[in-house]
This record gives structure tokens, sequence and C-alpha cells, in this order.
């Protein structure tokens, strides 16, 4: 059996998420990966560690991954697979349910575990239920959580490259601009340590606070829905339900109540630390430890102890 | 200026705006697996309108309020208590509704399916969904429903400008925001941050129960609603334990240096 992974980058950065989607697949077969805009994304596919093919979809109408062209060319190579995989981020959730439509299969989104090539466990209700459903169609299509599956090592693959032609499809859309977060920090995804911030954090400016502390401890900054609706930072910082789902080895949510939208998104963290005024938040529910305090107090005197 | 920072820009086109409305538990009741782990309990239990929807509900009725389009009509798929889900819709300031009777928890591609056929017989401009329902968060529907017409798909929308028969919607990816404009018809699914919902008034709820409700059979629309995903089974996650509280930020340190050994 072979399987498609759809490998998304971000301005020419294959996305680490995208690299769990390669493992996830090599459980299902032979990994072959289809990618998107210039040379240097093929060349740096074809290094991941279990690819056995890229297909490099060179066409300038498939460089910004757009959902109408792209899902017309995963359908048409769809033939040769028993399984289209990419991992359930904004470009695998835009563009794989549309490829299943025109494939006439039901997709099958989220996965955390696969049980076999036509059995897979995914959360829903917000993870409050862990459903395991069984496929009856010929072909499967899945995306699959990066905090579910380790990513597959960027390098010691030397996978062929194939470039393929474009496939017509109707010429409905069109690119316009795009605004990424010039941040320095790890992605959220894939971070070691997550440094998460809520309602608590009071404002935009104050939401700062964090900053030493992320720094510190080389962390990603995260927050919850509270945080982003208040616009103390942007959605692509939203950690839940319907934002980023992280599972670091370190999470730490500050100001954080614990909506369970919000636990959705991180309580499978290995070590969960809360801080919040409210003793009775239910954040502290689900955290191995817990201090009740202002956290405008809390955090500074944390960076001090984690440089002794 | 970017294209969706264009002030008042002209609509010329007057158009019907389709909204799919689903009806799932509501978000404030923590869902509490069955017994025999069949599924998810929904007997007795608070159902609202799926809180995606809402915003797709109210996106349209702005639009058509700002004269972007002349009428909005909401559409629930599913068991007959849908039609308060709808009527719902209606108190928000949709124009009529129709209910489409299938059985309980269509998949998103037999939903899709049945879409297709209504979106063939309605003609609308737009169609605007939630992005997700709350219940099985598949996030599917949108798309599959833009692959079936071979219409431009918007998907997870912070902002939507209509103009000269187009539409540019403002998404929400992973490292940031990114613009898309789509030719009409197309599809848009609503991300949170679109807009906040209005609350209907209790004249809009006196109103909206005498708003035409339509109700068809989705057998008689000619689809199939034959699930393709058979549950093997659904149960709850492993828990978590809460751990301990502590006194001080040495402390603190010490646990995550000693005893979790993470830092």
């Amino acid at each position: 059996m072979t399987a498609l992974v759809l490998l998304d980058h971000e301005s020419g950065q294959i996305r680490k998420a995208a690299l769990s989607a390669v493992t996830a697949a090599a459980r299902l077969g032979d990994v072959h990966v289809l990618v998107t805009g210039d040379a240097s994304v093929a060349q740096a596919a074809a290094a991941v560690a279990g690819v056995s093919k890229v297909l490099h979809a060179a066409d300038a109408r498939y460089t910004h991954e757009l959902a109408e062209p792209l899902a017309a060319l995963i359908a048409s190579l769809a033939p040769a697979y028993d399984h289209i995989v990419a991992s359930a981020g904004a470009a695998g959730k835009n563009v794989l349910p549309r490829a299943a439509a025109l494939l006439d299969v039901q997709p099958i989104p989220d996965v955390i575990a696969i049980e076999s090539a036509d059995t897979f466990v995914r959360p829903i209700y917000a993870g409050n239920a862990l459903a395991t459903v069984r496929s009856s169609d010929a072909k499967k299509v899945l995306t699959v959580r990066s905090a579910a599956f380790d990513a597959a090592p960027a390098e010691g693959g030397s996978a062929a490259i194939e470039t393929v032609a474009p496939v017509d499809s109707a010429d409905v859309s069109r690119f316009e601009a795009v605004r990424l977060s010039d941040s320095e920090r790890p992605d959220l995804e894939s971070a070691r340590v997550v440094v998460s911030g809520g309602r608590g954090m009071q404002s935009e400016e104050k939401f700062h606070a964090l900053d030493p502390l992320a720094d510190t401890l080389g962390a990603a900054v995260g927050a919850s829905r509270a945080a982003v609706d208040a616009g103390f930072v942007p959605n692509e910082y939203q950690v839940g339900q319907t934002g980023k789902i992280v599972a670091p080895e370190l999470y730490m949510a500050f100001g954080i109540s614990g909506a369970i939208q919000h636990l959705a998104g991180m309580k499978d963290s290995r070590v969960i630390v809360a801080v919040n005024k409210d003793p009775e938040a239910p954040i502290f529910q689900v955290a191995d430890y817990g201090l009740v305090g202002d956290l405008f107090e809390v955090v500074p005197q944390l960076v001090d102890a984690l440089k002794k | 200026m970017g294209l969706l920072d264009s002030p008042a820009l002209q609509v010329k086109d007057v158009m019907k705006i389709l909204v799919p409305v689903k009806r799932v538990v509501d978000y404030n009741i923590k869902p509490r697996v069955k017994a025999d782990g069949s599924g998810v309990e929904t007997t007795g239990v608070k159902m609202s309108m799926n809180p995606f929807d809402e915003i797709a509900v109210e996106e349209a009725v702005r639009l058509r309020e700002k004269g972007a389009a002349t009428e909005v009509v909401a559409v629930s798929i599913g068991v007959q208590q849908a039609q308060d889900t709808l009527r719902t819709a209606l108190a928000m300031g949709v124009d009529r509704a129709i209910l489409v009777l299938s059985g309980e928890s269509p998949e998103p591609l037999a939903v899709a399916k049945v879409l297709r056929k209504l979106v063939e017989k309605e003609e609308p401009g737009l169609v605007i969904l939630g992005k997700q329902a709350i219940d099985d968060d598949m996030n599917a529907t949108g798309q599959m429903l833009a692959g079936l017409l071979g219409w431009g798909q918007g998907t997870f929308a912070s902002k939507v400008e209509v103009a000269d028969g187009r539409v540019l919607v403002s998404r929400e990816i992973d490292g940031g925001a990114e613009d898309v404009s789509l030719s009409l018809p197309a599809i848009i699914t609503a991300d949170l941050r679109l807009n906040e919902p209005r609350y209907a008034s209790l004249p809009n709820i006196m109103k909206a129960k005498k708003k035409p409700l339509e109700t068809l059979q989705a057998a008689d629309l000619g689809v199939d609603m034959a699930p393709r995903l058979t549950i093997v089974s659904v149960a709850e996650p492993a828990s978590r334990q809460a751990g301990e509280k502590l006194g001080s930020v040495a402390e603190l340190v010490e646990k995550l240096r000693n005893e979790a050994k993470v830092i």
C-alpha cells in the first residue's frame, strides 16, 4: 500500500507538523509526498527520512496551496494511492476535504491513532470523547494531529523527485496576500515548552510580561481564546478546540481559567503548570503543579529563579 | 492599502445567501459518553445552534443589511427538532428556512450532497457555513460543498467583503492570516472572529414564528445518506488527575527541575 502525504510549507519552509504526517503515513505503507513551491521545497522534502518519492507540483498556480487547484491535482493523483494524508493544520483542513469530495470519500480529520488501514481514532466534542471509526470508502483521506505523531527526521532521506504536470481546474480563486507573525520563537505545535496567557493577562501590553519567561525557557507563546478575542495577541496564538493542538513537554498557563475548549488543545501536554489568582479555576483540575497568585508577581520571580 | 481595506466598494450583485445551520449539544454542556460506548449522550441534554453557525448567520444577515444581499435562507439537515435551530436563525434575521429531514448525525459528505441539491434549486451567490461543528469537530462540510460545486472556498474567514462579483476573504492560517479573492458564487466558512452574533430580541423571536419554514425529505432529493464511517466505539479520554498546589515559586522551580525533570 502507498500513501500520499500533502507536505505543506510556509514561505518555502516545510512545516514541522507536516513531518508528523509522514510518520503517520509510514504506518500505512510506502510514503510519497506532494509539495508545491520552488525546487528548494522539493529538495527539502526529498531529504525527509522515510519518504520514497517526491511529487513536485512546480506550476505557479500551486505555490500558495490554494484549495481549488490543489484539491483537483490530488484527486487526479489519487488512483495510485490507498491513503491521502496531511497534518491537521490550516492547509490540510482547507484542501483535503475538498479533494475527498471530488473522490466521493468521507474524510477522517484529526486522527490521533491508527488502528489499522481502515480504522482510526479521533477526538470529538473538543476531545471530551474519543471515537474509533472504520471507513468503508475505497480510499481513506485523513488529517493527523501533529501532537500525536513524532515528526519524521528532516534529514536522512534521498527520495527521487518527479515533477507533476498541472491539471485543469476552474479558475475561481486568487491568492492576494499573506501576513505571517515574524516571531523568532519556536512553532507552537512543535515547541518543547509552551508559555500561554489568558484573560488574566489584562491587555496587549501586559501580555508581553510572558516574553522574558518564554525567552528564558526557549518556549513558544500561546494564548486562550479569551486573550485572542480581547485583542491581546493575534489569532495564530490560540490554543484549543478551534485553535492549535499542542502537547509539549511543559505547558505553563498564566491567567487561563481552563474552559473545556482550551483544555482540548493542551491536556495531552506531559507536564502542566497553572498560575491563577482564582483557586477554583478549572485549569487546576488538569495541572500537575498549581500556584494560586498574581501572575504579574509570579512571572518575574520565575524568571529570576530559572536563571539561578 | 490592501484590497480588504478599500472603502465602500460598490455592490452590483443582488443575491441570495444560503446558511446551513446545525443543532448540536450546547457548548456550555460537558459531553458525556454513553455507557454502551456507542456515542455521546444527547437525550435530555440542552441543544443549541452550533456557535460557528451563529457567526455564519450573523455575517449573512449583516451582508443583507448592508445591501450586498437580498435574501438570507437558512437550512438545517437532520431531525425534526432542528426546526428549533432554524427558528433561532429566523429570529436573528434570516428571511426563510428549509428543514431537510435525514435522521440523526448525517456525515459531512452526505450533508454536502444535500446542500448541493438545494444550491441548484435556490441559486445563491454565497453559501456561508460555520467552519466546524462543535460535536463531531469535522471541519469539512463547506470545503466538500465547494468541491462538489466547483466553487471557490474562503475557509476560516475572519473578514468578508463582497465587491464587483467577487468576495474578498481574510483567512486565519497557522502562521497568521491570508487574503484570497473568489469569484461569485462562492463558499465561505466562518471562524470565531468574523463577527459577534446578535442575540435574538423577544419581538424578533415572535416574528420568527410567522416566517416561512419549508420541510423536505433527504430521500426526495435523491441523496444517499448512508454513512461511510462506522463508529466502532466512543470512549472517554484518559482523565488527568489534578496535581498539587504549591506554596511558592521556589517550590515550583524545584519540582520542575527535580521531580518532573522538565527544565
